[in-house]
């Protein structure tokens, strides 16, 4: 299952044989690692067989001699598994030098290395859930202490078809583990034949954001997607099951057969909104905003969202409240992205830049005085 | 050399001239060696320009240093910072370049090289390599393309982009000649191949001026579709 693979949380086999030759022939940086990480390479690359052959992305942890390996491969590594196999391995390849393995320590909780730069931080993110979907908005503007290192940054990102999320945080950590996590669904859909559900995601991305708890990993998103019931008509290509959804709920809304189904499996259908954030923070509702400007947007989103309102009513809020952050917030600003998912998928707006909107903000503004006097 | 980073503060530049205050030295493993990078994306062509300069505190040890380097036909990286990093990154990318060469049969494209960079950045999440990219190249339907990375991996696609420790005295500069921002009722022309290149000539030569990390000498990478043109232009030496 794509969760326990994940998660580690079975022990895979050491060598099947047809994952054996692909599994040596990565990631040369393994060499140009620190002491100690050559045998950590080579340990680590023959753990991979277990993992079907597929090449994780591998974190190189500035640590201590003594701790014996770092495999971080997305998701819980359990150290204890992680040492048996590294005495296995010591007996079939008598040439590594024996290590002395300590009791399984934890990762470091503060970053060794200080860094010299600091890392893209500061937004407005905002998601919330209606009758017509959910509207996923932000600003573009990726700031560095100060400077404005992008003003075009794309904050929310589309994760598959159903699924968006925005990012808050360290932007190479939320592009990197949205990256990740894409991956993880697209392999869960084609294991199992049907989408991962928000709740499912959610509880994916927190699974592997969870032994870098601790560290200066910064990621909290929002996850927004529309979870379709598909196992009605158990067809094997995912490009059908994107129209599928569809039928599902206009057929629900009309028989209650479907709906009758719907409720058998336990399973809702419809939008969801989820935060997830890389403390180990997962939770549910119907209005999440997170960033630097949220408690700008907030104010706007809580007076005027509700669950009967219009798409238009709906987009017009999200870019408001956007905008009103970028207004107060300096982290926050230069344009709105908005991106609305329904059961057809998502939709994306144009890309509105804001700078307009103050001067028409202005020109209401000199109007109200004209009037007034 | 990377002794007391702590008197040389936050990014490597020195913090006061007669600092008398109390100073710990710590081993740092990384050094700032300055240098300002630049890239340009046209519609059939990309520029990537850097200064030759590779400095260190108040030293300058070498005029003759580029940072851009030639990856493919088609792709030229620029790479400032900490020059260990850059020379290890850069080894890292060739090596996968090759490694791709030979399992694909075919060379990578610009966009596939930026995929592939953020996740060996990214790979070392928790001890980063201080260096700031920018790649430069064609894409597939040969339009220019320049994707802007930061330390840790992110990156994104642009027009046009500066790094390094002049980035932020050209980067408003380009925002204004190239994206044509903050102008009004401004007629929106294309960027012919000759003027970018007199435009980054004329930026660099302001940034040689302000920038004590900049400067000695100007290397130009014009990348077409009949392949990468260098061009070395003299700058401050002071």
């Amino acid at each position: 299952m794509a969760l326990q693979d994940v998660c580690g949380l079975h022990n895979p086999p050491l060598f099947p044989q047809w994952t054996a030759p692909l599994s040596r022939s990565f990631m040369p940086e393994d060499s140009t690692h620190l002491s100690g990480g050559g045998i950590h390479g080579e340990a680590f690359s023959t753990r991979l067989p277990g993992r079907g052959g597929l090449s994780p992305l591998e974190f190189y942890m500035p640590i201590a001699e003594y701790l014996t390996e770092s495999p971080i491969n997305f998701g819980q590594t359990s150290l204890s598994s992680a040492l048996t196999k590294l005495l296995e391995i010591d007996h079939l390849y008598p040439s590594l030098p024996s290590i002395s393995l300590p009791p399984p320590t934890p990762c470091p909780i503060s970053p060794s290395v200080p860094l010299p730069f600091t890392l893209s931080h500061g937004t407005t993110t905002l998601g919330f859930a209606f009758q017509g979907g959910v509207i996923a908005a932000a600003d573009t503007r990726s700031s560095c202490s100060g400077l404005v290192a992008c003003p075009a940054s794309p904050k929310v990102l589309p994760i598959h078809s159903h699924l968006v999320g925005t990012t808050s945080g360290t932007s190479a950590d939320c592009a990197l583990w949205k990256r990740i996590l894409s991956r993880e669904l697209r392999l869960y859909q084609l294991r199992h034949r049907r989408r991962l559900s928000t709740g499912g995601a959610a509880k994916l991305l927190s699974h592997m954001l969870h032994p870098f708890k601790g560290t200066e990993l910064c990621v909290a998103a929002t996850l927004c997607g529309w979870d379709g019931d598909e196992e009605k008509h158990e067809q094997p290509f995912t490009e059908k099951h994107a129209n599928t959804p569809t039928n599902q709920m206009t057929a629900s809304d009309s028989s209650g057969q479907s709906a009758a189904i719907v409720r058998s499996r336990s399973r809702i259908c419809g939008p969801r909104v989820i935060y997830v954030c890389s403390d180990g923070l997962r939770l549910q509702g119907e209005l999440f905003s997170v960033g630097s400007g949220s408690p700008y947007a907030y104010s706007i989103l809580d007076s005027s969202v509700y669950w009967g309102m219009s798409v238009q009513e709906a987009t017009a809020v999200a870019r408001e409240a956007v905008y009103r952050a970028t207004y107060r917030d300096a982290y926050s600003g230069n344009n709105v992205d908005l991106y609305h998912v329904t059961a057809k998928g998502w939709r994306r707006r144009e890309r509105e830049n804001l700078k307009e909107e103050y001067y028409r903000e202005k020109e209401r503004e000199r109007k109200r005085r004209v009037i007034a006097y | 050399m990377m002794i007391s980073a702590q008197a040389y503060g936050g990014n490597g530049k020195v913090k006061e001239y007669h600092y008398t205050g109390p100073v710990e030295h710590k081993f740092s493993p990384y050094a700032f060696n300055g240098g300002t990078v630049l890239a340009v994306a046209g519609e059939d062509f990309a520029l990537v320009a850097s200064d030759t300069r590779l400095s260190e505190g108040y030293s300058i040890h070498s005029r003759d240093s580029p940072k851009c380097y030639k990856l493919t036909d088609t792709t030229v990286i620029g790479c400032s910072g900490f020059h260990g990093d850059c020379l290890t990154l850069t080894k890292i990318i060739e090596a996968r370049l090759k490694m791709y060469k030979h399992s694909n049969n075919k060379s990578m494209t610009s966009g596939a090289i930026a995929a592939m960079l953020s996740t060996i950045l990214y790979g070392r999440r928790f001890f980063p390599y201080y260096v700031y990219n920018i790649i430069g190249g064609l894409d597939e339907e040969g339009r220019g393309a320049v994707y802007s990375f930061d330390p840790v991996g992110s990156y994104q696609r642009d027009t046009y982009k500066a790094g390094g420790s002049a980035s932020a005295m050209l980067q408003p500069l380009l925002d204004n000649q190239i994206g044509f921002k903050n102008m009004e009722n401004v007629e929106q022309l294309p960027l012919s191949q000759e003027k970018a290149v007199q435009l980054v000539k004329d930026v660099f030569i302001s940034a040689a001026e302000r920038d004590v990390y900049t400067g000695d000498a100007l290397k130009i990478c014009i990348i077409t579709k009949e392949g990468v043109r260098e061009e070395i232009v003299p700058l401050r030496k002071d």
